[in-house]
């Protein structure tokens, strides 16, 4: 692990907060509806249509460009991107371009992020503005589908994209932005990560003494680091058999976890951007973008700091909650209704992460609420049950939604805090174990054998005080 | 009438006082289609059925004394080009033979509103690329005036059908002089207007930062009533100027006296039949005597519009023309066991006719990596400077004018096999596009039976200034009188 690995990414996000298309006014919602109604002349590319620019996805990619830090121009203009694919109805893409009198909507950005206890700064390239292509359906695989089906309801959705500059030294890090961007822009209210799609990224990457390559459709965060982990084994196998890497571009299968060859540098199309003569330039005033500033919400550096100075929380603590903006505000609900923020944070960073990855849920995903996680903490603090028990029925909340009082109900596991049965209970447990009570009299660790005996016998339900006291009280009067 | 066919804003007039049918006057127009349409051929649709209903409900209307709109039983022709919902609209092309548009372009739906009857679409040029409309792919469209020439293009079935008295009126589209040109030639008004003063939404796209719809009349009042109709503000076309439409029939008579007016010695010298140039310096003369201004001037950046026109144009179309693949809609060739790409290539190949491939080719080329530089952005600065150049004659003159077509109607099949010479034809038309300025064709006389266009060309939104000056002189010259010979 020797060369240096460089990596940059091209991230689409859909911006799913708006109710319509980008350049259209057809629905954007378009998961789960059947295919081709959610269109319309513009979003099909109907001769004659026209494309009218959706004044809320212009204030929304600026909303991301201000959050990334980035410069915002004077004026910008969409260009037509030209190439021919199946998925597209014009056979051109609006996007945004930066040359040819061209500027994407914001530049020269950055965003920093925690790396190995330092913060790291990566460097934004730009941050545009285009239309999502259509969906391709392949009957069976894609391999042996004998046609293809295309869905334009999604044609036209907006995506915002964000290409970084080669600042990622490895894949954990290049997922580790992902995962911040997505806290980004879920803060600023543009976008729902949860929803199947919504964020795509393509990754050029390069080893030293190799050549930069591009790989395709990457859909998933844990794809990103398992389709870079690949690609840099791929290419250090070439290095080290001497063999060029090519300059190409490759496409991430997902199913079978490789990438492979899509087209080389060679082949690689003339895109013949030029300025969308359908649209008019767009001219961005500082009035405009003074009140979007105005109306930023907090964003995941700040609430971490706040997180910190307001509740108290080590650094680590606050940077883990504010980088899933739901788990950040599953924070400050159970805080709100139960104080001790250490305590929900200790709860919520190690059980139920731990929990949640088990089920490979995400927090909005799964049936844990603010008000059970909290109504389960109040039942630990007034001993109706020990905190093992409040692991083991945690699991229980987090897949079936019940609350904590009905699943210890349910399984009869409220705490046993009646003496005179306890006291029964130790007599067997001595019976049972009259060479443990031998030891007990002069060794600590034969008590705590005992004890442990006891919560065997109760199924972890004995108040362990109580049980400590008795045992103890017993002994002692032999 | 004596022989002289009604005028649009007549027709709507006598219908809106229930003193001509509706009905009838479509049937009249029904029966010289009979007569002529197959020597004349100015239509690729015709929707005679759906005419006499809605003309049939015109009369409801005129009888229940309801209100009337403007172009009250007023038969409309309209380019195959721009789009009307459940009507073919082919743009002269196999491609889109069987397209038949889901909804109506904001100027048909405005014309609509206001009561014209549609009759048919007319032959043009496939997608509107040329001068003659020769290059349909269902047959060229005859001239009129003489059965042997080209009514122009690209609008030439346009043009074609009123100059035979097949429509009363007639919307057109103009991309480099598209409707001017067969206006000029069948010796009809056509108008192109202000880039934005008139919506493009369901305009078929060859060159979007070019083209306009436009009117095609037979006299400049009805110019005036259907720009009425059809110009201002269009939510649906990001170009649009939000402007309210003028009235701009109230100052067709306010005459030309003290405008000023120059003729660019770039548009009316080399290049210009001198039986053209003679009959334009007339209609000057003409002028001159109704109390205008006129003196020659220059517009040196003239020398390369054609050249921009011509790059900025097919760079435009091989990006508009990119979604006819045969996937959503039109002609789809056989395509059994060929990957997409393939059968996109087939489909493209057997789809466009020989001068839209050749404009598609030419355009992908001007816009590739390396060649961009040198074609496409040189090309847009020449158009920033032709506008310059216009900004500063606009200073000195109200009005700049000159031949529209610098040649008479040539001979059918003449200039098929030349291209380039009939990209030379555009010479005078081109540089209004190029600037977004209104530019006018007004008939000002008769060369050997064949008419000549005198066109005038005014600053952005200038087009009462255009409509006052062809009003004058089509008083003048009342070419409207003749008839066509068919």
């Amino acid at each position: 692990m020797s060369e240096k690995v460089v990596i940059g990414l091209e991230v689409h996000c859909q911006l799913t907060s708006l109710k319509t298309k980008l350049f259209c006014s057809c629905p954007s919602n378009y998961r789960g509806r059947e295919p081709n109604t959610l269109v319309c002349p513009t979003c099909l590319g109907l001769p004659g249509s026209l494309p009218v620019l959706n004044q809320k996805a212009l204030e929304y990619g600026l909303m991301v460009a201000l959050a990334l830090n980035c410069k915002i121009p004077k004026r910008t203009m969409f260009f037509r991107k030209n190439y021919f694919y199946p998925d597209m109805a014009k056979n051109f893409q609006i996007s945004m371009f930066d040359r040819a009198g061209g500027a994407p909507l914001g530049y020269d950005g950055y965003v920093t992020l925690a790396v190995g206890g330092t913060q790291k700064l990566v460097r934004i390239r730009r941050v545009h503005l285009e239309e999502d292509p259509g969906r391709l359906v392949y009957p069976g695989t894609i391999d042996t589908a004998p046609y293809t089906l295309v869905d334009y309801n999604r044609h036209g959705v907006a995506l915002v994209e964000v290409v970084t500059e080669p600042d990622f030294e490895s894949p954990k890090e290049a997922r580790a932005f992902l995962q911040k961007l997505r806290s980004i822009l879920e803060h600023l209210g543009v976008f729902d990560g949860g929803l199947e799609g919504a964020m795509r990224c393509d990754a050029n990457i390069s080893i030293a003494g190799g050549a930069r390559v591009e790989v395709k459709n990457i859909g998933s965060f844990k794809d990103v680091e398992r389709a870079l982990t690949f690609e840099i084994m791929r290419q250090k196998q070439l290095l080290a058999k001497k063999v060029a890497v090519v300059r190409e571009t490759r496409h991430w299968d997902g199913e079978r976890r490789i990438t492979v060859s899509l087209r080389t540098k060679e082949e690689e199309y003339d895109y013949r951007y030029f300025p969308e003569p359908d649209l008019v330039p767009v001219e961005i005033t500082e009035e405009m973008l003074d009140q979007i500033k105005a109306r930023l919400p907090e964003l995941p550096d700040a609430r971490q700091k706040r997180f910190v100075s307001q509740y108290g929380l080590p650094g680590y603590d606050a940077m883990v909650l504010t980088s899933d903006k739901a788990l950040a505000d599953f924070f400050e609900k159970a805080v709100a209704a139960y104080g001790k923020p250490k305590v929900v944070s200790n709860w919520l960073m190690s059980d139920v992460l731990r929990c949640l990855n088990e089920y490979n849920l995400e927090i909005w995903e799964s049936k844990l609420t603010p008000e059970h996680l909290v109504e389960m903490l109040k039942l630990i603090d007034e001993g109706v049950i020990s905190g093992k028990i409040a692991k083991n029925i945690l699991w229980d909340m987090v897949s079936s939604g019940k609350s904590p009082k009905q699943i210890v109900e349910e399984r009869g596991l409220t705490r046993i805090a009646d003496e005179e049965y306890l006291r029964k209970l130790v007599d067997e447990v001595f019976k049972e174990n009259p060479k443990a009570v031998e030891d007990a009299l002069s060794d600590e660790k034969a008590i705590h054998f005992l004890v442990g005996q006891l919560m065997k016998k109760t199924r972890g339900r004995a108040d362990p005080q109580l049980a400590n006291k008795i045992i103890r009280e017993k002994l002692a009067s032999k | 009438m004596g022989g002289a066919k009604l005028h649009a804003h007549h027709v709507a007039e006598l219908v809106r006082r229930g003193d001509l049918s509706a009905y009838e006057h479509v049937c009249q127009i029904l029966e010289k289609i009979e007569r002529i349409e197959d020597k004349v051929r100015a239509y690729i649709t015709l929707i005679p059925d759906i005419a006499l209903e809605k003309a049939k409900e015109v009369d409801r209307k005129v009888e229940k004394g309801k209100r009337l709109g403007k172009l009250a039983g007023v038969v409309l022709a309209i380019k195959d080009v721009i789009s009307t919902k459940g009507i073919p609209t082919t743009c002269g092309s196999l491609m889109l033979q069987d397209y038949i548009p889901p909804y109506d372009a904001t100027a048909v739906e405005r014309a609509v509103a206001e009561d014209a009857i549609i009759i048919g679409k007319t032959n043009m040029d496939e997608f509107a690329m040329g001068s003659t409309t020769e290059n349909s792919a269902f047959g060229p469209t005859f001239n009129p005036w003489d059965l042997s020439r080209v009514p122009g293009g690209s609008s030439g079935g346009s043009a074609a059908a009123l100059a035979a008295g097949e429509a009363d009126i007639s919307l057109g589209s103009d991309t480099g002089g598209s409707v001017r040109c067969p206006a000029s030639f069948c010796g009809v008004v056509g108008l192109k207007p202000t880039y934005g003063l008139v919506s493009r939404y369901g305009l078929i796209a060859y060159a979007n930062s070019l083209e306009q719809i436009g009117p095609l009349t037979l006299c400049v009042r009805d110019c005036a009533l259907l720009m009425e109709v059809v110009s201002g503000h269009d939510p649906r076309d990001s170009t649009s100027i939000p402007t309210e439409p003028k009235k701009y029939q109230d100052v067709l008579e306010k005459g030309v006296e003290g405008l000023r007016i120059g003729v660019p010695e770039e548009m009316i010298g080399e290049g210009v039949d001198p039986l053209v140039a003679k009959e334009v310096w007339r209609a000057v003369d003409t002028l001159s005597e109704l109390g205008a201004v006129c003196e020659e001037t220059s517009l040196p950046s003239l020398e390369y519009s054609l050249a921009a026109y011509y790059v900025i144009a097919m760079s435009e179309a091989s990006s508009n023309l990119a979604r006819y693949d045969g996937v959503r809609y039109g002609f789809r060739a056989p395509d059994e066991g060929m990957d997409w790409s393939s059968a996109y290539s087939k489909t493209r190949r057997l789809g466009f006719g020989p001068e839209v491939r050749r404009r598609i080719l030419l355009g992908t080329y001007a816009l590739s990596a390396g060649y961009f530089d040198k074609y496409y952005l040189k090309a847009m600065k020449v158009r920033t400077l032709i506008k310059r150049d216009f900004d500063e004659a606009f200073k000195r003159f109200d009005v700049l004018a000159s031949p529209t077509m610098p040649i008479l109607p040539p001979k059918i099949g003449e200039k098929v096999a030349d291209p380039l010479s009939m990209y030379m034809c555009d010479i005078d038309t081109v540089p209004a596009n190029l600037a977004g300025i209104p530019s006018i064709s007004v008939p000002c006389g008769l060369v050997d039976g064949l008419p000549v266009g005198f066109q005038a060309m005014a600053p952005p939104l200038g087009e009462e200034l255009l409509l006052r000056v062809g009003y004058a002189l089509e008083s003048q010259v009342r070419l409207y009188e003749r008839i066509p010979v068919v």
